[in-house]
């Protein structure tokens, strides 16, 4: 660690980044970003197979649109930390809160991308799958949801991004991932691991937002062979 | 009574609504800080928003600076604050208009590059100046996506006010803080629920006022607002904290 040369002015406890405590706390950070990871995709995991069937019936029985919008709409509004600290009482300082609270943000964001899509479906194609036999669940299933997928995937990028940026909120309740270092940056007035655990964070977030545009190029191949037909 | 009554019974002792430390003091500090934040921002990120709309310079900035916005946490906005400015109301208050300017810029900017460019060629051919073209038609097409911009910020504020109370700020986070830091789940679940109310109410309202700003002939298209919020590269009127 000796080598590594000070990058950012004066290298030491008190300049925004101290290289050798970086040095010495590999397992910390490794640490903090698997929990950070963990936490955000069980997150929109979760989110995701709630999200799913509910805007397939919001966009189904348009009648529920307004109820399933407006609950997961409060929801949303509802800031971070007042919503850990709603839950607090219910399932105590942890991991299921924190949890709990970041699914809750990813439902309306995932909802409203799924009904969009499902809108998005052009009228024809809908009756040509009909006129080939399909029923109304396999028209779903293999014609609608797959059209549908680019602004489902458009939903999951904002649910991941917006989730990983929450997670570091949940350091409050004794969580955090990357937020823990923020967290322990501010209680030890201490500016590298809070410059360590803002720089990881966004880097995961902008991680994140790319592997999910290259992941939806793999699961649409029409819509790349069509993109270079043009 | 249970945890709920005890909530209640905090919710209704007068001592708790009293004095600096208490219910109604923390309420004005609150909206005081998220309208003082919210106007700064809005002062200073709508004629940036205008004129990068106007001119359809710098696109990739303006589009973009929300997203990025929304990448950093406003937990390490805040902590950052406190390492740059101290501890307090001054960190709180410039971590906030910070926070706040983003979504302004990018839906001023994307609500002046949205007008039909049409209208702005008849206008200027009708020889109106530039400045009358974006104040006289650019503007007046644009305040339904710039007061879903002033919305947007306007609720994160509101929201992250609430976290100030990290960097030693009051507001009404302050329960919630000094409800962890004390193990009383009763102030933790008081300042929760005053918070939420506070970021509903303020939502609603100033979902009332865009709507009472819209001019009327644009009241008809709620259709195109809903379009923009799907796509992540698009002015979302999603931004959470």
């Amino acid at each position: 660690m000796g080598t590594s040369g000070p990058l950012l002015g004066a290298n030491g406890p008190d300049s925004w980044i101290w290289w050798d405590w970086v040095g010495r706390h590999g397992d910390a950070l490794y640490t903090a970003g698997r929990e950070h990871v963990i936490l955000t995709f069980w997150a929109v995991a979760v989110g995701l197979a709630i999200a799913l069937p509910l805007g397939v019936a919001a966009w189904k029985w348009r009648r529920l649109q307004p109820l399933v919008l407006g609950v997961t709409g409060a929801i949303y509004t509802v800031p971070s930390i007042a919503l850990f600290a709603l839950l607090v009482p219910v399932t105590g300082l942890g991991r299921t809160t924190a949890e709990l609270g970041l699914v809750g943000y990813t439902l309306l964001i995932l909802i409203r991308n799924v009904v969009a899509g499902l809108d998005g479906v052009p009228e024809d194609v809908r009756e040509a799958a009909r006129g080939m036999g399909l029923t109304p669940t396999g028209t779903l299933v293999r014609v609608e949801l797959p059209l549908a997928l680019p602004a489902i995937v458009a939903g999951v990028r904002i649910a991941t991004v917006t989730v990983i940026g929450l997670v570091t909120v949940t350091a409050l309740i004794g969580q955090g991932g990357f937020g823990q270092l923020i967290y322990d940056g501010l209680l030890r007035d201490f500016r590298t691991p809070l410059v360590l655990g803002t720089v990881l964070s966004v880097a995961l977030a902008a991680a994140a937002d790319v592997g999910l545009v290259l992941l939806e190029r793999v699961l649409t191949p029409w819509s790349r062979s069509r993109a270079g037909a043009s | 009574m249970g945890f709920l009554g005890d909530v209640f019974t905090w919710f209704t002792t007068a001592a708790n609504w009293r004095g600096n430390g208490g219910i109604a003091h923390r309420l004005g500090e609150h909206i005081g800080m998220s309208a003082a934040a919210t106007l700064t921002a809005f002062a200073i990120a709508l004629p940036l928003g205008l004129i990068l709309g106007h001119t359809g310079k710098a696109a990739l900035l303006a589009v973009n600076v929300s997203n990025v916005g929304r990448a950093i946490p406003s937990f390490a906005i805040l902590v950052f604050g406190s390492q740059l400015f101290g501890i307090g109301a001054k960190p709180a208050y410039l971590a906030l208009v910070a926070l706040a300017i983003p979504p302004i810029v990018t839906n001023a900017y994307t609500g002046i590059r949205q007008v039909d460019r049409d209208a702005v060629e008849a206008a200027r051919g009708m020889g109106m100046g530039e400045a009358r073209v974006l104040f006289r038609v650019e503007l007046p097409v644009a305040v339904p996506l710039v007061m879903a911009g002033v919305r947007t910020a306007g609720v994160q504020v509101v929201a992250t006010a609430g976290l100030a109370a990290v960097v030693a700020w009051g507001g009404l986070g302050r329960f919630i803080i000094d409800g962890l830091a004390q193990g009383d789940r009763v102030q933790l679940f008081g300042g929760a629920v005053l918070i939420a109310v506070l970021s509903i109410l303020t939502e609603l309202g100033l979902g009332l006022l865009q709507r009472v700003l819209t001019p009327a002939g644009l009241r008809l298209r709620p259709q195109a607002q809903r379009r923009v919020s799907v796509l992540p590269g698009a002015a979302a009127a999603l931004e959470v904290s």
